[in-house]
């Protein structure tokens, strides 16, 4: 790993003037995906900025029908949160299941989201239950958030503070996890609520996608059978040696039909 | 240089330190404390583990000057100061839970950890999904499995000793 300064700013906007001030710099939160990265030597930030001192962006709470869950919420945090597991339990069975005990007890809400990793969990969820990605700048639909492979709508100097995730009435989550690395191989989130009713697929596609298709079918019946004829098109799925774009075309709909049935 | 101030089994150190130094690096190198060993250095393998505020981490990931005024445990930390061990060390020893040993720090650490975030006790099947983060080479893991299963009893309170649950 490269040298670089390390500081640690106790508000968002100390912390957005760094970065504004110096493009080389890197936010880090929980470090489960930057240090890993930094030991490749894939990134030479000159100063790491340490997130954890912003007291803004901590906290779960229930504002009306929207779950707010600040940036900096570890996944053993949404796991074990009554709150959490009252209004969308989906939610707080997915962050159970993300990588391992120690990667939960540090990696957080917004490293994983603003990471955008095409086998990542989080983002599912926030597709997946059209959640609004609170900014130090604008509030982001889900929507227009996720760009492409590890790219969002964020900008370098541009810190994820919260997610507000609205309750729905049913939501699901079901993938089938890479034995060696725990990531995802295909998962699939679903939910109806006050978003309508959304399907979004992770770690089959080079970025989390709506499943538009399975979507309209679930719209006609609310049932894993509904989604069980829906094929994906292997076209633009990722394929490596983890499994071919064919396999995981296959495994969306497998996982779409479970999340169905865990959703009831 | 920068400087870290923290505690690691119970006694505060003040240590130079570089922006990238991890945890683990400052725990060997610097206090010499060798038994939080280095498997793979790329947070799969959980040879590393370490507590630090109560919660088991990968030592390997995690910044060291994010672990000023942290309260830090090492296997090191675990035994009595006059040497009786800790309940799952002694569990370890009694269900020959190693071969090699490479693991069994930060494997004794991340069951320490599992156990005591569950009174309620675990069933077979939780603690080896529990122990997700830690590979071992060698042993095969069930009698890993079977050391921490009698460790819980003797953590919770249900049985006297290691030996007891042995039988
Ligand atoms: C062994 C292992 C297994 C894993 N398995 C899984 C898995 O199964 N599923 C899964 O989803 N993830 C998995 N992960 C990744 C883990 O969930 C990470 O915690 C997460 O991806 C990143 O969160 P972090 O807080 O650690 O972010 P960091 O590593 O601190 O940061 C990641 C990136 O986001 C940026 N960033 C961080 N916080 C913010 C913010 N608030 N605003 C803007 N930018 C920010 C950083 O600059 C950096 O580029 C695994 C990791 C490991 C090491
Ligand atoms: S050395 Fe830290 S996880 Fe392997
Ligand atoms: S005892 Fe050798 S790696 Fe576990």
């Amino acid at each position: 790993m490269y040298d670089f300064t390390y500081t640690k700013p106790s508000s968002v906007a100390d912390a957005t003037k760094l970065l504004a001030a110096d493009p080389d710099a890197k936010f880090i939160s929980g470090g489960q995906t930057l240090l890993p990265a930094l030991k490749h030597r894939l990134n030479k930030p000159t100063t790491v900025v340490d997130l954890t001192g912003i007291g803004e962006m901590r906290g779960i709470r229930r504002e009306g029908n929207t779950l707010v869950i600040g940036a900096l919420t570890k996944h053993v945090e949404v796991e074990t949160s009554a709150e959490v597991k009252a209004a969308i339990p989906a939610l707080a069975q997915m962050a159970a299941h993300i990588g391992d005990t120690q990667v939960r007890n540090r990696g957080t809400l917004g490293g994983s989201v603003s990471n955008n990793d095409p086998a990542a969990d989080y983002p599912a969820a926030v597709l997946g239950l059209g959640a609004t990605v609170v900014t130090s700048k604008r509030e982001i639909p889900a929507d227009e958030f996720f760009l492409g492979m590890f790219t969002t709508a964020l900008e370098t100097d541009e810190l994820l503070v919260a997610i507000k995730f609205p309750i729905p009435e049913k939501a699901g989550y079901a993938k089938m996890r890479n034995p060696a690395s725990r990531y995802v191989m295909a998962g699939a989130f679903v939910s109806k609520g006050p978003q309508g009713i959304r399907v979004a697929i992770n770690g089959a596609g080079p970025c989390v996608f709506r499943q538009g298709e399975m979507e309209a079918a679930l719209a006609g019946s609310w049932s894993p059978e509904a989604v069980a004829g829906v094929k994906q098109n292997p076209e633009g799925m990722n394929g490596d040696i983890h499994g071919s774009a064919e396999y995981r075309a296959h495994l969306v709909t497998v996982m779409a039909k479970r999340a169905v049935a865990s959703a009831g | 240089m920068p400087q870290v101030t923290l505690s690691v089994n119970g006694k505060s150190h003040t240590v130079e330190i570089e922006g990238r130094t991890l945890l683990v690096e400052l725990l060997r190198e610097k206090l010499r404390l060798t038994g939080t060993h280095v498997g793979c250095d790329t947070s799969q393998c959980g040879a590393c583990v370490v507590h630090i505020d109560g919660e088991s981490v990968k030592a390997c990931t995690t910044l060291a000057a994010m672990c000023e005024g942290a309260s830090v445990t090492t296997i090191e930390g675990l035994a009595r100061p006059d040497g009786t061990l800790h309940p799952m060390q002694e569990a370890f020893r009694e269900y020959h839970a190693l071969q090699c040993g490479f693991c069994t720090p930060g494997m004794v650490m991340s069951a320490v950890d599992l156990v005591q975030k569950h009174p309620e006790g675990l069933s077979e099947a939780e603690i080896r999904e529990g122990l997700e983060g830690n590979l071992c080479r060698c042993t095969g893991y069930h009698n890993i499995v079977k050391a921490i299963a009698a460790a819980q009893d003797v953590m919770h309170g249900r049985r006297e000793t290691i030996a007891a649950a042995a039988q």
